[in-house]
């Protein structure tokens, strides 16, 4: 269960989130994280994450203020996934799932990263048989997928993920929404997503936090924030929410909204 | 493990072939390098043959002045300080690359070496040396302290800026240009006497090697290369990405400030020992990564293998091609590196 209190991060002086709270979020939920450009969705991933220093406020997972562990113990809890992709290693595979389970000084201990347990999670996300393959040589969606699996191999309680759609195509966005609901459910996760197709958010998320300028403006089940209103007012934009003959719900844009006047 | 008792999984069996061919690079690098010391204590101006060289090598209290003085004091030295020399600029280079993430930093390019040479230029040309040090080690700590200022130089504006890689090479041409001009500087108002010293210094040459230095230089790659191996997880870990890695539980900062230490102490020993000796440093991890691939259990290991073998080889030609001459080594590692540089520059523009 993750709660987030009172939260403040700056870059420098300029602060980027403040005073937010959210939660509780429960464990094995897919929740989606929304909200415009330059809203601090990165921000509040990294912080929580601890790449980013936390200026006031706490992080509880599971009851334990996260901002107080060392970096190497907090590590052990939460994977962050950033959006950026490796560029050119000639790594294969197989061996990068391998760096990530052994990749701290706790980790040898805490965790046996066996080969059959990295070829178990290859094999949950469908890429075995890229495993002695060089990442160097893999494609947008394949480099994503490469990424998801050095993340469960370190199995976190929380799972922070940046925009891991954002270089796949239809099939794989699916694929990659359905095994991550499914890890979630499996282990227990709290799976924290930045995503910005909303009709995704809508139909494939448990629930949603919609920030707007580092504070949180709507938080509960996905048709409960992606509304025409919480659209108008946070992006600017005209939207309906409408529901399809399959009773699945779709966001349809109109336009810009006018003005204020 | 038993592959028999779980699945056959020819992956598995894949990536264990793997690991043993690697292990087959390392021992044949490791091989040639043996064969490339033979070969380089063998050769030479002097013309001696193999029975009068290893009748001194192996009863040095028989064989006449002359012949002990080439093979134990020479050519020993000389052909250990190549291998010696090659494996530091090869570790450092390789370690250079990972942490700056940068296919185009070696010591050489990132202005380290060129810092060294313009201490070793005070102390040969002004007379500005440390004080409390031996008058036979001045040049040496000179060119040290100057390599190591100009690494933790390096280091300070890449996270004070948090600086982007290729910013950071900008920073370090900037260096070598800076330190370049200086030297000129130094041996425009030189003697002429200091100034043949000095060319000694910009050329690289392992003509002064000696016993003591060929010992401590190999006592520290013996002593960094386990410490870097400590952190090859690490090292590997920062190629997929340094926000990755920093949530993996890597302290990023640290690792990168601990490898330049290692680094510029390797380089600046190296540097201060022969001279600016360029390329070394640069090719050899590329050629390791061909090799080797990027798992740094193998890949640092095998950069400093092959700078060994680079040098090993360079300092042979360096014997042999003017006869009767020995041409300083940084000369050949420079007319060899030089097109393979580019070659580098090339292919990954066509990519």
């Amino acid at each position: 269960m993750l709660q987030i209190q009172n939260l403040s991060v700056a870059y420098g002086h300029r602060p980027i989130i403040h005073g937010l709270s959210a939660g509780p979020l429960q464990p094995g939920r897919v929740v989606s994280l929304l909200g415009p450009n330059g809203s601090g969705k990165s921000t509040l991933l990294k912080a929580l994450a601890g790449l980013l220093k936390v200026a006031h406020g706490q992080v509880l997972l599971d009851g334990q203020d996260l901002t107080q562990l060392s970096f190497e113990r907090r590590a052990q809890r939460v994977v962050y996934l950033p959006q950026s992709l490796p560029a050119a290693v000639h790594l294969r595979v197989f061996e990068s799932v391998m760096v990530a389970a052994r990749a701290s000084d706790l980790d040898p201990q805490a965790q046996v990263a066996s080969p059959q347990r990295i070829l178990d999670v290859l094999g949950r996300l469908g890429i075995e048989h890229l495993a002695m393959h060089y990442l160097d040589q893999l494609s947008g969606g394949q480099k994503q997928l490469v990424g998801l699996a050095q993340a469960l191999i370190r199995t976190p309680r929380l799972l922070l993920l940046d925009e891991p759609l954002s270089a796949l195509d239809l099939n794989y966005q699916c694929h990659v929404m359905d095994l991550l609901a499914q890890e979630t459910r499996e282990h227990g996760l709290t799976t924290l997503i930045v995503l910005h197709d909303l009709n995704i958010a809508l139909q494939r998320s448990d629930e949603a936090l919609l920030i707007r300028a580092g504070e949180l403006v709507g938080h509960g089940r996905p048709d409960q924030v992606v509304t025409a209103t919480s659209l108008a007012d946070v992006y600017q934009v005209q939207a309906r929410v409408e529901t399809c003959s399959r009773g699945l719900s779709h966001v349809l844009i109109d336009g810009l909204c006018a003005p204020a006047s | 493990m038993n592959a028999t008792l779980t699945t056959p999984a020819p992956i598995l069996m894949d990536y264990r072939r793997m690991l043993r061919r690697r292990w087959l690079l390392v021992a044949l690098l490791s091989l040639i390098i043996l064969a490339s010391i033979l070969a380089d204590f063998t050769l030479g101006p002097s013309g001696l043959g193999w029975a009068d060289l290893s009748h001194a090598l192996f009863h040095p209290d028989q064989a006449d002045p002359t012949t002990r003085v080439i093979v134990w004091d020479i050519r020993l030295p000389y052909a250990l300080m190549a291998v010696a020399v090659g494996l530091s600029l090869g570790l450092a280079g390789g370690e250079m690359q990972t942490i700056l993430n940068n296919p185009l930093a070696s010591p050489f390019t990132l202005g380290i070496s060129s810092a060294a040479a313009f201490g070793a230029s005070l102390a040969i040309v002004l007379g500005l040396t440390l004080p409390g040090v031996p008058q036979s080690w001045t040049i040496a700590a000179n060119a040290f302290v100057f390599a190591l200022v100009s690494a933790l130089l390096l280091d300070a504006v890449a996270r004070w800026g948090s600086m982007s890689t290729s910013g950071l090479v900008l920073f370090g041409i900037a260096l070598v240009f800076s330190f370049n001009a200086a030297v000129s500087l130094v041996q425009f108002v030189a003697s002429a006497e200091a100034l043949q010293g000095l060319v000694f210094w910009t050329m690289g040459s392992l003509a002064r090697s000696s016993w003591p230095k060929v010992g401590i230089l190999l006592l520290v790659f013996a002593v960094l290369l386990p410490l870097s191996l400590r952190d090859t997880w690490k090292l590997t870990a920062l190629r997929l990405g340094e926000d990755r890695a920093a949530s993996f539980g890597i302290d990023v900062p640290r690792l990168r400030l601990t490898a330049l230490v290692r680094i510029s102490v390797l380089a600046a020993l190296a540097v201060s020992f022969v001279g600016t000796i360029g390329f070394v440093g640069l090719i050899a991890p590329h050629i390791a990564r061909r090799l080797f691939g990027e798992d740094h259990r193998f890949y640092l290991p095998g950069s400093a293998l092959v700078g060994g073998t680079i040098l090993s080889l360079a300092s042979i030609a360096s014997k042999n091609i003017v006869p009767g001459i020995i041409v300083p080594v940084g000369i050949v590692t420079s007319l060899v590196g030089v097109p393979f540089f580019l070659a580098v520059v090339l292919r990954r523009q066509m990519k």
